[in-house]
């Protein structure tokens, strides 16, 4: 439904309805001398119609803002109607012409005001992307800052009795926050994604050493498959979070990427702990925010479901396998990001490059951390 | 040394940040006489330790598995000689408006030496933190009970409590092996664990999940009341005459929850 005291709205309604009138005129009278008179005849008609609708939707817009769409559509359908009926009986009054049909009024009126509905709506759909990005960006910036703190503190451990492992992890810390900073709009290769959740899995193990317990089960990955970024990462964030931190035993954190029947498939599988309410909320915050990315970026294609068991909660996150960029998306919006810094580019092709033959290069940098670190 | 050292408790469930605290302090060691007397992994820990031990500060973080620092710090007013307690938080400015409001001590991670040797310096002329100020934090209902026995602080887990039941000063707590004596106010438990317990006389709050059924019992006046039946023990306890709306409240839940299952 548009906004009926918008002035971009009055206006397209306006334009498209004396446009439509034109038309009719043109089609009706052959010779083109004629079609002015005639347009002129059809406007003495549609106009006190249309301008006597727009004043009454300009004075019922902010209750119809309100209310259900169906029951605003119905109640413009209503006004429409009755102006249809007043205007058929009283135009004869005022103007002395015979009475035009009063269904060819209706039908009419009808036909302009469900086309300029349908209008509005395919644009507002067209525009909501745009929104929902804006939004998603936000949120995908909010990585916690707790998370952020802890690690800072577990390098500053290191730094004097282990000033190399400090330099990695620091490293490691780096790359993570390019990532979460940069423009995230364009899919990106799911190898990428996929050393991103190791290098941030490592800065959760040196925090929280033998308590965090890892299951990788990539092998059968498919690497080159483009995914939205940021699609795993948050859900990893959130099973330590929720499910290991929680813990004073040690949990496992499961992971299994697979390609089935050309759809990839990434199942994430972490201990349960039913604790407070405050925990639950900033789950469904990230599932609602890479549910609704996914849905932008592959709509019913993909789909994420996540499931509670007696212990053990479950991401399913399904994915069709696309290795090829969608041509409209991208070089508009990477483009300016991509020129401020030429070195994000070169890592970026590094890191694609490294993994690609993932699962043994990456398995021997992870090795350093295998051990908690000593707390003598 | 004229000055006796400030005894220290370090607890943290992440090896890293305990570390680096430990490193912190023998910095600060140059400056003032300082003993670490241990460190623990989370608030159960922490209380064994002192026990045992006994401390003037306890470090502590906030967010910890197993009993978290506001919980430690209301139990560690039950010691005989409580400890001044600060707390150590990688949260951020927002979920730390509370405690600066209420003045509590903290130190934001990652911790500067020069605020943790101010803190420290600082920690003769504090107070041990106060029960009314803990209980305006906000934090997450406690997982244990606290009562001094024999100058020990015992744990009673919350989960294992049958009953609370109001008795002049104090409040009976009864599990199924025993009962413990707590000075505490039954409303202010009732609040805080509201969702856990019901209400079933003035002076009594019993678990929901220990009510086994209800029995209807005749008075010696001809009367009838209703008893509570419980799990886990023999006795039984009496409905009050207000609260016997619970009676088909609580039938109706089971009767749910069975046709649910």
């Amino acid at each position: 439904m548009p906004d009926f005291r918008n002035l971009g709205a009055i206006l397209r309604i306006l334009i498209a309805v004396n446009g439509a009138t034109l038309l009719a005129a043109l089609a009706r009278e052959p010779r083109l001398s004629m079609v002015g008179v005639e347009w002129a005849a059809l406007t003495g008609v549609v106009e006190p119609h249309l301008f006597a609708e727009l004043a009454l939707l300009w004075l019922v817009q902010p209750w119809l803002a309100r209310t259900k769409p169906q029951l605003s559509i119905a109640i413009v359908t209503l006004i429409t109607c009755a102006l249809a009926v007043a205007f058929n009986q009283l135009a004869p009054r005022f103007s002395g012409d015979v009475q035009g049909s009063l269904l060819r009024h209706i039908a009419f009126a009808l036909v302009a005001q469900f086309l300029l509905i349908g209008y509005a709506r395919l644009r507002s759909r067209a525009l909501s992307p745009a929104i929902t990005e804006a939004r998603l960006q936000a949120l995908q910036a909010r990585i916690r800052p707790h998370f952020l703190f802890n690690s800072l503190t577990a390098v500053l451990s290191l730094v004097r009795s282990e000033p190399r492992r400090a330099e990695a992890a620091l490293e490691d810390l780096a790359d993570l926050f390019r990532v979460l900073m940069r423009d995230n709009r364009d899919l990106a290769p799911l190898a990428d994604e996929v050393e991103l959740c190791r290098q941030y899995l490592e800065l959760e193990q040196l925090r929280l050493g033998d308590r965090l317990e890892i299951d990788w089960n990539v092998k059968s990955m498919p690497g080159d498959a483009l995914v939205p970024p940021l699609v795993l990462q948050p859900l990893l964030e959130n099973a330590v979070y929720h499910g290991i931190e929680p813990l004073t035993e040690r949990g496992l954190l499961s992971i299994n990427i697979f390609l089935s029947r050309d759809e990839v498939h990434a199942i994430l599988k972490n201990p349960y702990v039913a604790t407070g309410a405050r925990h639950q909320v900033g789950n469904n915050m990230a599932l609602d925010n890479i549910r609704e990315r996914l849905a932008l970026h592959f709509d019913a294609e993909a789909s994420l479901e996540s499931r509670i068991t007696r212990d053990s909660w479950e991401v399913h996150i399904r994915m069709p396998y696309r290795t090829e960029k969608p041509a409209s998306h991208g070089t508009r919006t990477t483009k300016p990001e991509r020129h401020d810094n030429g070195n994000d580019r070169g890592t970026h092709m590094r890191r694609q490059s490294r993994s690609r033959a993932l699962p043994a290069k990456t398995a021997t940098r992870i090795e350093p951390w295998l051990n908690p670190p000593c707390a003598s | 040394m004229a000055e006796s050292p400030l005894r220290i408790l370090i607890v943290d469930d992440e090896a890293p940040a305990r570390h680096r605290l430990r490193e912190l302090l023998d910095d600060c060691a140059a400056v003032l006489p300082i003993a670490i007397v241990g460190e623990a992994q989370h608030g159960r820990e922490a209380l064994d330790i002192l026990h045992t031990a006994s401390a003037d500060l306890v470090l502590t973080d906030i967010h910890m598995p197993g009993m978290d620092g506001i919980e430690l710090a209301r139990h560690l007013l039950k010691l005989s000689h409580p400890p001044v307690v600060i707390f150590t938080t990688a949260f951020h400015q927002h979920a730390l408006a509370a405690f600066e409001v209420h003045a509590v001590d903290y130190l934001v991670k990652p911790v500067r030496v020069q605020r943790l040797l101010a803190a420290l310096q600082k920690v003769p002329r504090l107070k041990p933190m106060t029960i009314e100020k803990l209980t305006q934090l906000p934090a997450a209902a406690r997982r244990f009970l606290s009562v001094t026995e024999r100058s020990r602080v015992v744990l009673v887990p919350v989960d294992e409590v049958i009953y609370l039941k109001a008795e002049l000063k104090y409040i009976t707590i009864r599990t199924a092996q025993r009962e413990y004596l707590l000075e505490e106010s039954l409303t202010r438990l009732e609040q805080e664990f509201g969702a856990r317990f019901v209400r079933v006389h003035r002076n009594c709050l019993v678990a929901r999940d220990f009510i086994r059924g209800f029995e209807r019992r005749a008075n010696d006046d001809g009367d009838a009341h209703w008893e509570v039946l419980l799990h886990g023990i023999d006795e039984s306890l009496p409905v009050s005459r207000r609260q016997q709306y619970i009676v088909r409240e609580i039938g109706r839940e089971a009767m749910n929850g069975a046709a649910a299952a």
